[in-house]
């Protein structure tokens, strides 16, 4: 609560600074000769706002994490908390009992301990509320004050104010690619700590997967730890099965698109493909297990399959391979519409038929991008899940029949984390090991992707 | 209602227009053109932008097909036959009258791909060795071979402007037409490369019917041996190319080649 209203000071302050600099801005112009400033008073004003708003953005961010830490110490160096228990869990209960009533969001303390400190932790609370909103103040001031003295009928308000906009947009990017660091860095903390107790070569190189996540942490049977068995189960279903359906539907439906639908007509299918990728995979996941997983069953018993099950890793493939076709005929329509016309009358003014110059001039033309969908295609379907765990099962299988049950990489990470297993067991950890390579995996297919795609436009300006 | 000079030699028409008009939409474009196309000499197409000349020049090969509100109404025949008549091989037809077009336009293949093109979906040739001397005859006959011979494996969009529009011009040679139709081959090359297109134009010449388009009246005085001057959709005057630009009949076409308009 406190960093909203520490968020609403600055924004007023900011407001006065505004208003106050543009009309002292003015002031110079009614004062100046020819009545002309070096920048409109609009960018004195937002000047000053921003030399306000800023600085006690940054205090508000750092004071909102430093804040409950310094609220702590003083409520723990209070003489009712001298017997607390020591035991890091017990004691962080009563702590947050406490504070949890002294903030109102609950409305008594169960623990007679924690009682006797909710008034130490209001009195806390509100000191460091009250030295909080006195910095802000402080901080608004100083900044207005020093944007506001530089202010000068030729002061150059507007270059000023369009660096410090491009900074705060540099910074916005920086959040993206900071976060994804984080999340990489904390990855590979975490892998590494799971590589410490298996070895990455049983991992990667076993084809026995079945982590026991009640088994003594300590001493981990590495034979349960084969993952090829997922790796196998993701490339079959999200790279082969998924890709046989989704390559040449979706090539062909981009061509048909581009080279033969009229345009009223594409108007209307395009849109209505493209929707297709944003249907949640949960209902592709129930379309797979309701309706496809049984049909292939019933199917296969036609044929004479004995015992097939009703889950197959043919069932989510087909359906991984349908969820993926937008991704495939949009980049393909992308590509194709890119060939310069120039080159498709070049192909029929030499006698070429429309479907021969869409196999010898156009998709040969079109090839670097259309690869670059399908990568990203691949790299779009193995990491789906929701499908696999609905219509090919969580049974690590390593088998090269579709009817078959399998599992995959993804399906497997959320299996370990939600596991039975503690935080630092070996199980739990599995899952941060197989992110790892699966991050490395999709990665590489989307560099490789990028760059087909860069190489590509090259070849036309 | 074309001034037709009465000085012309008797030719044989390899392709003749007769009341051509085309319509793109319900607006007319060419407004009832005639006219013979000789094998003999060189046929340029002049004047001013907008007139209609790639238009026309499009109906000789049924390239105005590819454009879904283009129409054409009259008659066109290759060696007398109506090239717009139902059962019409269009594939054929375009075989027998190749295009080089105003941009340079090679596919994104290698040089022998390029020339290979056209002889393969035609099947021109059995074999490599005999598709291998198709395209060495047409980089020769296009004056391109002493400088690709070494690289044939190379991209065709590689080569400089001037020697891609000479790969178009093979391109086109290399299923053997009949009459080669070129709109503005020139516009997009520097001049020495124009001269060198100019060259092949008067070498080619004899053995096919060329018709070229241009906007350059010195290029139309260089290359050709018959002008037409199209003006507004029509054909305003036809001649020797020394009339036209010494003794044209028509004003309009007197005001044009001498810059007052265009
Ligand atoms: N694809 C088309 N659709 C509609 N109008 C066109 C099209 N192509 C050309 N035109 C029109 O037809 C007329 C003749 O064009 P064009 O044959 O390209 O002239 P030129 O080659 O002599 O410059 C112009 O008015 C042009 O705007
Ligand atoms: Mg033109």
């Amino acid at each position: 609560m406190s960093p909203a209203i520490l968020l609403l000071l600055a924004l007023g302050l900011g407001l006065a600074g505004w208003l106050a600099a543009r009309a002292r801005a003015w002031t110079f112009r009614r004062e100046s000769a020819n009545g002309r400033l070096a920048s409109l008073p609009t960018y004195h004003a937002w000047y000053v706002a921003l030399w306000i708003v800023l600085p006690v953005l940054v205090f508000v961010a750092l004071w909102g994490a430093i804040a409950p830490g310094l609220v702590s110490q003083s409520v723990l160096a209070d003489p009712a908390a001298a017997d607390l228990p020591v035991f890091g869990f017990e004691r962080q209960t009563i702590l947050n009992e406490a504070r949890a009533v002294a903030t109102g969001a609950a409305p008594a303390v169960f623990n007679p301990q924690a009682a006797a400190l909710v008034e130490p932790y209001r009195d806390a609370l509100s000191h460091y509320n009250l030295i909080g909103i006195a910095v802000t103040v402080l901080i608004a001031f100083l900044g207005g004050a020093y944007a506001f003295l530089r202010l000068r009928p030729d002061f150059a308000a507007r270059t000023k104010v369009e660096r410090i906009v491009m900074s705060i947009l540099l910074g916005a990017s920086l959040v993206a690619i900071l976060t994804t660091i984080g999340i990489l860095a904390s990855l590979i903390f975490e892998t590494v700590r799971f590589f410490g107790m298996v070895s990455p070569i049983d991992f990667l190189f076993g084809t026995h997967w079945g982590p026991d996540p009640m088994a003594n942490p300590d001493n981990p049977d590495p034979s349960r730890y084969g993952a090829v068995p997922l790796f196998w189960g993701t490339l079959f279903i999200g790279a082969i099965i998924a890709m046989i359906v989704a390559i040449p539907l979706g090539l062909m439906s981009a061509i048909y698109l581009t080279q033969y639908a009229n345009p009223r007509l594409r108007k209307w299918i395009k849109p209505a493909l493209e929707i297709l990728a944003g249907v949640p995979t949960v209902v592709y996941g129930y379309f797979a297990a309701l309706t496809i997983a049984p049909a292939i069953r019933d199917i296969a018993l036609k044929l004479g399959v004995t015992n097939p099950s009703t889950e197959s890793a043919l069932a989510a493939g087909l359906v991984m391979g349908v969820m993926i076709i937008p991704f495939v005929s949009s980049m393909a329509d992308d590509s194709i519409t890119a060939v310069p016309q120039a080159m498709r009358d070049g192909s029929l003014a030499m006698g070429a038929t429309t479907s021969e110059t869409i196999r010898r001039v156009l998709v040969p033309a079109a090839l670097p991008g259309i690869v670059a969908g399908i990568m990203l295609a691949i790299s779009r379907a193995i990491g789906e899940t929701m499908i696999v765990v609905m219509a090919a099962s969580t049974a690590a299988n390593l088998s090269a029949n579709p009817l078959d049950r399998m599992t995959t990489v993804t399906v497997q990470i959320v299996k370990m984390l939600t596991g039975e297993g503690s935080f630092d067991h070996p199980a739990t950890l599995s899952a941060f090991a197989l992110g790892f390579v699966l991050f490395l995996v999709t990665l590489g297919l989307n560099f490789i992707a990028l760059s087909v795609v860069k190489r590509y436009r090259e070849a036309y300006d | 209602m074309t001034v037709v000079h009465d000085n012309l030699e008797p030719t044989e028409a390899k392709m003749s227009a007769t009341d051509v008009s085309v319509f793109y939409g319900d607006k007319k474009a060419i407004d009832s053109v005639s006219i013979d196309i000789p094998t003999e000499y060189v046929t340029a197409f002049i004047g001013p932008s907008g007139c209609g000349k790639s238009t026309f020049l499009r109906t000789l090969n049924r390239m105005n097909d590819t454009i879904p509100t283009a129409r054409v109404e009259g008659m066109i025949e290759l060696d007398g036959q109506d090239i717009y008549r139902s059962g019409m091989d269009v594939v054929q037809l375009r075989a027998r009258v190749g295009m080089v077009f105003q941009k340079p336009n090679p596919f994104p293949k290698s040089i022998y791909d390029n020339i290979a093109y056209g002889p393969k979906i035609h099947g021109l040739a059995e074999g490599k060795d005999e598709l291998d001397a198709i395209v060495e005859k047409s980089l020769k006959r296009a004056g391109l071979w002493e400088e690709v011979k070494d690289r044939l494996q190379d991209s065709g969009t590689a080569l400089s402007g001037g020697q891609q529009q000479r790969l178009c011009i093979a391109r086109a040679i290399a299923v053997d037409p009949e009459v080669i139709l070129m709109d503005e081959p020139c516009s997009a090359l520097d001049p020495i490369a124009t001269a060198k297109i100019e060259e092949l134009i008067a070498e080619l010449n004899g053995r096919y019917a060329i018709v070229i388009v241009t906007h350059s009246m010195q290029q139309a005085a260089r290359v050709s041996q018959r002008t037409a001057f199209f003006h507004l959709g029509k054909m305003v005057e036809y001649g020797r190319t020394s009339d036209i630009f010494t003794n044209p009949h028509e004003k309009r076409t007197q005001d044009y080649i001498t810059g007052r308009y265009g």
